[in-house]
C-alpha cells in the first residue's frame, strides 16, 4: 500500500518488549502463533517420516525385519496419531491460516489473539500428554490411531494420556476454528464483501465450520474412552451391553470430515498458488467457494463408508456410498477450475506451481481410488488392505502435503523476506515426485492382490512390490531433506526479496517483507475495486 | 469470552458475543454425542430403561430444576441491572446466582451418594447382574450428569470471575460483554439441564 512501510520494523524486530524466547512464548501476535505451530508441526512431521521410514524397511522382507509384532503395532499406531492428530489436521490451518488470513482479509490480526495464543499451548499440553503415553505405564499404545472399541480399553497398552492428549489437541482444534470464523466475520477490511474474499481465506472459513462441527464429537468420544477404562462405563462394551460399532460411528462422524479440515485448506492453497503462476484471475471464482462450502456440509455426511463391513443396513450403506458419490462432485468442480485457470495463461514455471501440479495429479489418484472405496461391491474387496493406505496417503500426503510444500514455497519469500533456491527446490520436488509414487502406488496393486494393513509379516508372493515400495520411501525420503533443508537455508540465509517476488497482486503481496507487526499502516479500502484478485 | 485488550486491536462486543454463542454451539454438540448414545440404547433397552428411570428420586431432580431456572432468571436480571448502571445490584444477583449453582451441587452431591450406597452405580456388580438396560442407564445418567455437573463448576468459576473484573472496574455500564457472556454460558448449563431432567427423572 505505502512505500514508507519500509522503514517499519518488521514483525521479527518487533519484540513487544520482551527478550529472547518470551517474545515468542508470550507473544499474541498471529504471524509469530503461526510460526510457533511450524516450527513444532514441522519437528513432529520429521519423527512421523521416521517412524513411517521404519515401518516400511519392517516390511522390506516377509517374517520379521527389524522389529518385532508389538513395536510394529505401536509404530504405525504413533506414526498415525503424530500424523493425523498434529501434523495434517492443523497443519494448514493454524500455520498459514494464522499468519496469512488477517492479512488477505485486511486485518491486523484476529478477532481474539490471546485465545490464539491460548490454543497453540493446548496444541502443546495435548503432544505433551501424547508423549507421556510413551514413556509410562504399560509402554505405547497399539490400537492404530482410530482407538477402535473395545481394544482400545482393553489392551495393557497406555491408552489413557494418548486419548486425553488428543481430546486436548481437539479442543486447540475447536478454538482456533472458532478464532477464524468470527475473524473472517467480523475483520474484513472495509468493502472486502463476502464473494470478493481471497480463496483461501473461504478456505480456512469452511474449514473453520467443520471443526466448530465436526471435534466435540470426537471430544465427548474419547472421554467416554477414558470413562470407559476408568470407570467401567460400558457405552461400546459387548460384555456390559454396549456396542462396539456405536463408537465407530460415533469416532469416523468427527474423523471423516477431519479428512476435510486437512484438504480444504490445501485446495485453498492451491487457488491461490494458481492463479499467481498462470498470471490469470482464477476461472470460477463463484463455482470454487460453492464447492467450498459444499464439501464442507457435505462432508459431514458420509462417514459410515468407512464402516461398510462392520455391519449395518443395506439402505444406510446405499445412502451413505451415495452421499460419498456426491462429494466427489464439489472436488472434481475444483479440479477443472484450477486446470482452467492455467488454460491459456501465462504460465511460470515456479516451484509453488510445480507443487500445485503435483497436487492436482496426486490428489486424482487419490480421489479416483476413493470412488473404488465408496462404491460397496468394490470396498468389500478391498477393505482393511493396503489399497485403503495407499488411497488415504494419496489424498492426505499426496494432497495436503503437496498443497503444504505449495505454501511453504509460494509464502516463505513473505514470512521470512528471504527466497530459498529455486534450482534446489526443483530437485527436491522431483525426488520427492518419484519417491512418492514409488513408495504408494505398489501399496494400491498389494491391496487389490489381498494385502492386508497392519500386518508386520506377508505372503512371500508379496514381496518384490514391498521392495519396490520401500525403496521408495527412501528416495521419497531423500527428496524431503533435500527441500526442507533448502528451505531452512532459505529462511535463514537466502537473498532478500522485495514485496511481490512472484509478481502476484494479492493483498498479501502488497505490503512489506516480512510483514510489519501490524501488518497494515493503514487498513485497505475495497468499496471501489470490484474483482477479488488481480 | 473476554472481550480483549490487546494494543493494536479496536474493542468489539459482537465479535466477542459471536465467539461465545459459537462456543456454546460446540459444547452443545459436546452433549449432542452423548443423547445419540441415550436414545440408542433407550430404543434398544425400553423396558429397562423405564424401570431404571423410577429409581430416581424426583423430589431433587424437580428441586434442582427450579433451581437453575431461577438462577438463570437472576444472572439475566443481573444484566438488566448492570444497564441500568446499578453495581450493587448486580453484585448482588451474581452471588445469588452463584449460591444457587452450588445449592444444586449439593443436591447432586446427596443425590449420588444415596446411588452409591444402594449400589447403583457403574462397574457396581450390583447393576451388571441387573441387566445391560440398567448398567447402560446408570452409566448414561452418571456420566451426563456428572459432564453437566463439571459444566456447573465451570460456569460458577466464570461467573466469579465476572464479579472480579466488575469489582476491579473493568467490567462496569459501557463495557459489559464479559458479563453477557457469562451470563449466556451459565443458560447454556441452564439449557442442558433442561434436556436431561425429563430424560432420565420423568420419561417413565
Amino acid at each position: 500500500m505505502t512505500d514508507t512501510a519500509s522503514s517499519q520494523l518488521n514483525f521479527f524486530e518487533e519484540k513487544g518488549g520482551r527478550k529472547g524466547l518470551w517474545a515468542w512464548l508470550l507473544t499474541t501476535d498471529h504471524k509469530r502463533i503461526g510460526l510457533m505451530y511450524m516450527y513444532v508441526i514441522l519437528t513432529f512431521f520429521i519423527v512421523g517420516v521416521l517412524l513411517g521410514l521404519a515401518i516400511r524397511l519392517e516390511l522390506i522382507a516377509p517374517g520379521q525385519t527389524i522389529m518385532g509384532p508389538q513395536t510394529y503395532n505401536s509404530f504405525f499406531t504413533l506414526h498415525g496419531v503424530i500424523m493425523v492428530f498434529v501434523i495434517v489436521i492443523p497443519g494448514l490451518p493454524a500455520i498459514f491460516g494464522n499468519f496469512f488470513l488477517p492479512i488477505i482479509i485486511g486485518a491486523k490480526d484476529v478477532s481474539f489473539p490471546k485465545l490464539n495464543l491460548f490454543s497453540w499451548y493446548l496444541f502443546m499440553s495435548g503432544i505433551f500428554v501424547v508423549l507421556i503415553s510413551l514413556f509410562t505405564g504399560g509402554g505405547p499404545p497399539d490400537t492404530g490411531w482410530t482407538f477402535y472399541a473395545p481394544y482400545s480399553f482393553k489392551t495393557t497398552t497406555n491408552m489413557l494420556p494418548m486419548v486425553s492428549g488428543a481430546f486436548l489437541l481437539g479442543f486447540s482444534s475447536i478454538l482456533t476454528g472458532l478464532n477464524f470464523i468470527v475473524t473472517v466475520h467480523r475483520l474484513r477490511a472495509p468493502g472486502m464483501k463476502w464473494m470478493k474474499l481471497p480463496l483461501f481465506a473461504w478456505a480456512i472459513y469452511g474449514t473453520g465450520w467443520i471443526q466448530l462441527f465436526a471435534t466435540p464429537i470426537v471430544g465427548i468420544t474419547l472421554i467416554m474412552i477414558v470413562a470407559e477404562r476408568l470407570l467401567g462405563i460400558g457405552f461400546f462394551d459387548p460384555a456390559l451391553g454396549g456396542d462396539p460399532v456405536l463408537y465407530q460411528h460415533l469416532f469416523w462422524i468427527y474423523s471423516h470430515p477431519a479428512v476435510y479440515i486437512m484438504i480444504l485448506p490445501a485446495m485453498g492453497i492451491i487457488s491461490e498458488v494458481i492463479p499467481t503462476f498462470a498470471r490469470k484471475a482464477v476461472f470460477g471464482y463463484n463455482a470454487i467457494v460453492v464447492s467450498t462450502m459444499a464439501i464442507a456440509i457435505v462432508g459431514y455426511f458420509v462417514w459410515a463408508h468407512h464402516m461398510f463391513t462392520s455391519g449395518m443396513s443395506t439402505t444406510a450403506q446405499f445412502i451413505f456410498s451415495l452421499m460419498t458419490f456426491f462429494v466427489a462432485i464439489p472436488s472434481a468442480i475444483k479440479v477443472f477450475n484450477w486446470v482452467a485457470t492455467l488454460y491459456k495463461g501465462s504460465i511460470s514455471l515456479q516451484p509453488p506451481l510445480l507443487w500445485a501440479l503435483g497436487f492436482m495429479f496426486l490428489f486424482m489418484i487419490g480421489g479416483f481410488t476413493g470412488l473404488i472405496l465408496g462404491a460397496l461391491a468394490t470396498d468389500v474387496h478391498v477393505h482393511n488392505t493396503s489399497f485403503v493406505v495407499s488411497h488415504f496417503h494419496y489424498i492426505i500426503f499426496g494432497g495436503m502435503g503437496s498443497a503444504f510444500f505449495a505454501a511453504m514455497h509460494y509464502w516463505l519469500p513473505k514470512m521470512y523476506g528471504k527466497m530459498y533456491n529455486i534450482r534446489w527446490a526443483n530437485i527436491g520436488f522431483g525426488v520427492f515426485f518419484i519417491g512418492f509414487n514409488v513408495l504408494y502406488f505398489p501399496m494400491l496393486i498389494l491391496g487389490i492382490q489381498g494385502m492386508p494393513r497392519r500386518y508386520f509379516d506377508y505372503l512371500p508372493q508379496f514381496t518384490s512390490l514391498n521392495v519396490a515400495s520401500t525403496i521408495g520411501s527412501w528416495v521419497m525420503a531423500i527428496g524431503l531433506a533435500i527441500i526442507i533443508t533448502n528451505l531452512i537455508k532459505g529462511a535463514r540465509s537466502g537473498p532478500a526479496v522485495g514485496d511481490d517476488p512472484w509478481g502476484s497482486k494479492a493483498l498479501e503481496w502488497t505490503i512489506p517483507s516480512p510483514p510489519p507487526l501490524e501488518n497494515f499502516d493503514v487498513i485497505p479500502d475495497f468499496t471501489e475495486t470490484d474483482s477479488h484478485k488481480s | 469470552m473476554e472481550s480483549h485488550t490487546h494494543p493494536h486491536i479496536h474493542r468489539d462486543d459482537q465479535a466477542s458475543k459471536l465467539g461465545m454463542w459459537l462456543f456454546i454451539f460446540t459444547e452443545i454438540l459436546l452433549f449432542g454425542g452423548l443423547f445419540i448414545v441415550y436414545s440408542i440404547y433407550r430404543y434398544m433397552h425400553q423396558t429397562a430403561f423405564h424401570l431404571a428411570g423410577e429409581e430416581l428420586n424426583d423430589t431433587i431432580g424437580t428441586i434442582n430444576t427450579v433451581i437453575l431456572l431461577v438462577s438463570s432468571m437472576t444472572i439475566a436480571m443481573s444484566i438488566t441491572a448492570m444497564q441500568k448502571g446499578n453495581l450493587k445490584l448486580v453484585m448482588q444477583l451474581i452471588y445469588v446466582t452463584v449460591f444457587f449453582g452450588l445449592i444444586f451441587l449439593v443436591n447432586k452431591y446427596f443425590e449420588w451418594q444415596v446411588k452409591f450406597e444402594h449400589g447403583l452405580y457403574p462397574s457396581s456388580k450390583f447393576v451388571q447382574n441387573l441387566g445391560a438396560g440398567d448398567t447402560l442407564f446408570f452409566s448414561l445418567y452418571f456420566m451426563m450428569t456428572g459432564l453437566h455437573a463439571l459444566h456447573i463448576i465451570v460456569g460458577l468459576t466464570v461467573l466469579i470471575w465476572v464479579a472480579v473484573y466488575i469489582k476491579k472496574g473493568r467490567v462496569h455500564q459501557t463495557k459489559y460483554a464479559f458479563l453477557e457472556n457469562g451470563a449466556l454460558y451459565w443458560h447454556l448449563v441452564d439449557l442442558i439441564w433442561i434436556f436431561l431432567f425429563p430424560l432420565f427423572y420423568l420419561i417413565h
